[in-house]
C-alpha cells in the first residue's frame, strides 16, 4: 500500500463554470482593469433563433414548381406607393442599410454605391450626412433623417430619392450613436460641425419631436419640404414591433424598416448590443400583423434587416411578410471586411479574421471601417463594388431558386404556408408549424 | 385660379390660408425663382397650421399674420420670415440661412439643429430652445425653458430674460449669453469669461435684434470640455 498522502486519490479534473465561462471571466478582468464598458462594432454574437430554424416546403403533388432556368420569377419591388409622388423601383428585394461616412471610409461608401447600383438597388446614408461621392455613385439613395441631424441640409434632402426617419436600430433600440475621437477626422468633423478628434455622441431622441403625434407632423413637414415626391421611411429597432409599426403607419410612413438585434452598429456598448432588443425572427410576424390589422400590408412596405446572409434568409423574410430586406454587415463582408487576406494584421490587433469587431478604433486592416487615409486606400472601390454586386446577385438567385421550388412566379408570392420550423422557439416566434406537424405553439387549440 | 388672392399697390402678394392649403402655399413659395420680383408676401389666416413656409430658398420677405403651428419656417434657406403671433414646436428647425422673427412666444425646440441664419423671438421660448444647434444665432428677448442649448454644437444663443434648468447640457462649442438668472447649468456647461471676440458677437446680435441692453449685463456660458473624451472618473456627470 502506497502511503504517500493523496497519491492514490483520483484528482478532480479542472472544470470551467458554465456561468463564469472564459468570456465572462475575461470581461470581469477587463472591466476591473479599465473601469469602462466594452465598446465594439457589429451586431449580437450570441446564438439566437434565426432563419436557419425554418425550412421551405417545396412543391410536390399538391402544388407544382416552376422550371428553374425557364420560367420567370420576379424579384422587383416598389417602395413608397402610399403617398409619395415618386415611389422607388428596385430590381431586387435587397437594399443596403444605412451606414455613415465617418463609420465607413469614403472608398467603402463609394463601393456600396457602385455595387448596389450595378444590380438596381438602393444604398442609404448614415449619421454623418450625404457625401458627393455617395450621391454620385448611388443610382438610388435613401437619405437618413437622424436625431443628430449631422450634415442635414435642404439641398441634400431634395437630392435624395427617399428619406428614412431613423427612430432606432436593432443593435441598440433606445440608444444613440457614438463615434470615438480616433475616427473624427477633419472632414468628418466638418460635416458634423464638431471639433476634430473628440468623442462624438449622437442623440438618442430627435431634437424637435417626441411621440407618434409629433412624428405625424414631422412627416408632413418633410413631405412639404420635398413636394410630396419622396417616399418617407420610418426605421425602428425591433423591440415592440406590433405597436411601433402600427404607430409608424398611423404617423403616415410610406415604408417601415424593422431592424432586429442581429443588425450591426459602428460602435456601441457590448452590453447594449447583446442585451437590448429582440431577434428579427421574432419581430416580423407582429409587424406584419400590425400592417394587416390596419389593412396596410403590401400598401405600406416592410423592409426587415438584421442577420440576413443568404438568399434563403431573404426568401424566408419575404415569406413571413416582408417586402424587402436590408443588409449591412453582409455587405461589408462582401466588400472585404474580416478577410483572411489580412490575418497577420488582425492578429496584431489581438483578434482574428472573422472575429474583428473593433470598428470604432479606426484601424481596420481592410480599409472599410476607418478614416485613416493609408488604410482606406487599401480598398479599391471598383473591385469591392463588383464583389458586392456579385453577392447581391447570388442572394437574388438563391431567393428565386427557392421561390420557384415553391411554385411562385414572384418572390413576393412566398407566404408563411411555405414554411415550417425546426424548433419550438422558431415555431412560436415565426408562427409557422413545427416540421411534420400542424402545431404552432400557442395556436390550434 | 391662382392661389394668390390679390396684390396690393406695394406689390405685396397675399395668400389666404382660409381658402387655400399649406401645400399650395409652399408649392408657390418653394418654386419662386431666385431673381423673383415678387419679394413681399403676406400669409393671412394661418390658424396654427403646421409646416408653413418651409424650405424657402428665394430671398423674399414673408409675413405670417397670426399664429403658426409646428415647424414654421423649417429649413429656411434665405427668406426673411416674420410671424405676427406665436409659433409651435420647432420654429426655424434646421434653418440654413435667412431670418426668422417671431413676434410672440415660441414653443419647444425653437431653432433646433439649425445651421445658420438668425432667429429672433420677441417673447419667451419653451424647453430645448437651440437644441443641437449647428451654427445658427438665436436671440430670445424673454425667458427660455429647461434644457436650453442641449447638445448645442456651434452658433450663439442670447437670452435677455432668465434661463430654466440644465442650460447648455452636454454643450459643444456653442456660446450662450444670458442676462437674467440661470436656474441651473447642465453637465459640462460653465460660466466663462467674456472675451473681446464674445463681446463683438454679442454686440452684433443685440444690434440686429434691436436690443439696447449693455454687454456687461450679460454672462457668457460655454463648454468646460471635460466630457469631450469619455473618462470613467467623470461617471457622475453622465
Amino acid at each position: 500500500m502506497n502511503d504517500t498522502p493523496g497519491s492514490h486519490i483520483p484528482r478532480t479534473m479542472p472544470r470551467f463554470s458554465a456561468t463564469f465561462d472564459p468570456h465572462s471571466i475575461a470581461e470581469i478582468r477587463r472591466a476591473a482593469a479599465t473601469g469602462i464598458y466594452d465598446i465594439r462594432g457589429g451586431g449580437t454574437k450570441r446564438k439566437l433563433p434565426h432563419f436557419d430554424d425554418l425550412l421551405f416546403l417545396g412543391a410536390s403533388i399538391s402544388r407544382y414548381p416552376l422550371e428553374g432556368y425557364r420560367e420567370k420569377c420576379g424579384t422587383d419591388v416598389v417602395l413608397g406607393t402610399r403617398f409619395a409622388k415618386k415611389p422607388i423601383h428596385l430590381k431586387i428585394p435587397v437594399t443596403i442599410a444605412g451606414m455613415s461616412f465617418g463609420a465607413l471610409s469614403g472608398n467603402a461608401k463609394e463601393a456600396l454605391g457602385r455595387g448596389a447600383s450595378a444590380v438596381g438597388t438602393s444604398t442609404t446614408t448614415g449619421d454623418g450626412g450625404m457625401t458627393p461621392e455617395e450621391r454620385g455613385h448611388s443610382q438610388i439613395l435613401v437619405y437618413q433623417y437622424l436625431p443628430s441631424r449631422y450634415g442635414m441640409n435642404l439641398a441634400d434632402l431634395r437630392k435624395a430619392d427617399a428619406i428614412e426617419i431613423v427612430v432606432g436600430q436593432g443593435a441598440k433600440p433606445g440608444g444613440g450613436g457614438m463615434l470615438l475621437g480616433q475616427k473624427i477626422s477633419a472632414r468628418v468633423a466638418q460635416m458634423r460641425n464638431l471639433p476634430e478628434g473628440i468623442d462624438q455622441r449622437s442623440a438618442c431622441r430627435h431634437p424637435d419631436w417626441t411621440g407618434p403625434d409629433d412624428l405625424e407632423i414631422k412627416i408632413l413637414e418633410l413631405r412639404e419640404l420635398t413636394n410630396w415626391e419622396k417616399p418617407i421611411y420610418v426605421k425602428v429597432g425591433a423591440s415592440r414591433p406590433y405597436y411601433d409599426i402600427a404607430l409608424a403607419v398611423k404617423a403616415g410612413a410610406d415604408v417601415v424598416v424593422l431592424d432586429g438585434m442581429q443588425g450591426g452598429t459602428a460602435a456601441t456598448q457590448e452590453v447594449f448590443i447583446e442585451q437590448v432588443g429582440i431577434p428579427i425572427l421574432s419581430a416580423i410576424r407582429p409587424a406584419v400583423q400590425a400592417l394587416q390589422d390596419l389593412g396596410m400590408h403590401r400598401k405600406v412596405q416592410l423592409i426587415v434587416s438584421g442577420g440576413i446572409r443568404t438568399g434563403a434568409d431573404v426568401a424566408k423574410a419575404i415569406a413571413l411578410g416582408a417586402d424587402a430586406v436590408a443588409i449591412g454587415t453582409a455587405a461589408l463582408i462582401a466588400l472585404g471586411d474580416n478577410s483572411p487576406e489580412f490575418e497577420e494584421e488582425y492578429r496584431k490587433l489581438g483578434t482574428t479574421a472573422g472575429a474583428y469587431d473593433d470598428w470604432h478604433e479606426g484601424r481596420d486592416p481592410a480599409g472599410i471601417t476607418t478614416q485613416d487615409p493609408a488604410l482606406a486606400a487599401r480598398l479599391d472601390p471598383v473591385k469591392a463594388g463588383r464583389r458586392l454586386a456579385n453577392y447581391l446577385s447570388v442572394l437574388t438567385l438563391e431567393a428565386q431558386t427557392i421561390a420557384r421550388a415553391c411554385g411562385k412566379s414572384h418572390v413576393h408570392n412566398l407566404e408563411p404556408e411555405d414554411l415550417v420550423a425546426l424548433t419550438l422557439e422558431a415555431s412560436a416566434m415565426a408562427q409557422v408549424p413545427l416540421a411534420g406537424t400542424n402545431w404552432i405553439p400557442g395556436k390550434n387549440f | 385660379m391662382s392661389a394668390v388672392l390679390q396684390t396690393s399697390v406695394e406689390s405685396t402678394a397675399f395668400f389666404n390660408l382660409s381658402g387655400f392649403s399649406v401645400r399650395e402655399l409652399n408649392a408657390t413659395l418653394q418654386t419662386l425663382p431666385a431673381d423673383t420680383n415678387q419679394t413681399a408676401w403676406t400669409i393671412l389666416n394661418p390658424q396654427g397650421s403646421h409646416a408653413i413656409a418651409v424650405g424657402i430658398t428665394a430671398q423674399v420677405a414673408i409675413t405670417i399674420d397670426g399664429h403658426a403651428g409646428y415647424y414654421c419656417a423649417g429649413m429656411n434657406d434665405g427668406a426673411v420670415i416674420t410671424i405676427n403671433g406665436n409659433v409651435g414646436t420647432g420654429v426655424a428647425e434646421n434653418m440654413m440661412s435667412g431670418l426668422v422673427h417671431v413676434k410672440g412666444d415660441a414653443s419647444q425646440s425653437a431653432g433646433a439643429s439649425a445651421h445658420g441664419g438668425l432667429l429672433i423671438i420677441e417673447g419667451n421660448a419653451s424647453a430645448r430652445c437651440g437644441i443641437s444647434m449647428k451654427g445658427v444665432d438665436i436671440v430670445v428677448k424673454g425667458n427660455v425653458g429647461h434644457m436650453g442649448a442641449f447638445m448645442a454644437q456651434s452658433g450663439n444663443l442670447v437670452v435677455c430674460g432668465d434661463a430654466g434648468e440644465a442650460l447648455g447640457d452636454s454643450l459643444y462649442e456653442a456660446r450662450i449669453f444670458v442676462k437674467g438668472t440661470v436656474a441651473s447649468l447642465g453637465a459640462d456647461c460653465e460660466k466663462k469669461e467674456m472675451l473681446e471676440e464674445d463681446k463683438l458677437i454679442l454686440a452684433e446680435l443685440l444690434k440686429r435684434a434691436g436690443i439696447t441692453d449693455s454687454l456687461e449685463s450679460f454672462t457668457r456660458y460655454g463648454s468646460a470640455r471635460a466630457l469631450y473624451h469619455f473618462h470613467v472618473d467623470n461617471l457622475g456627470a453622465y
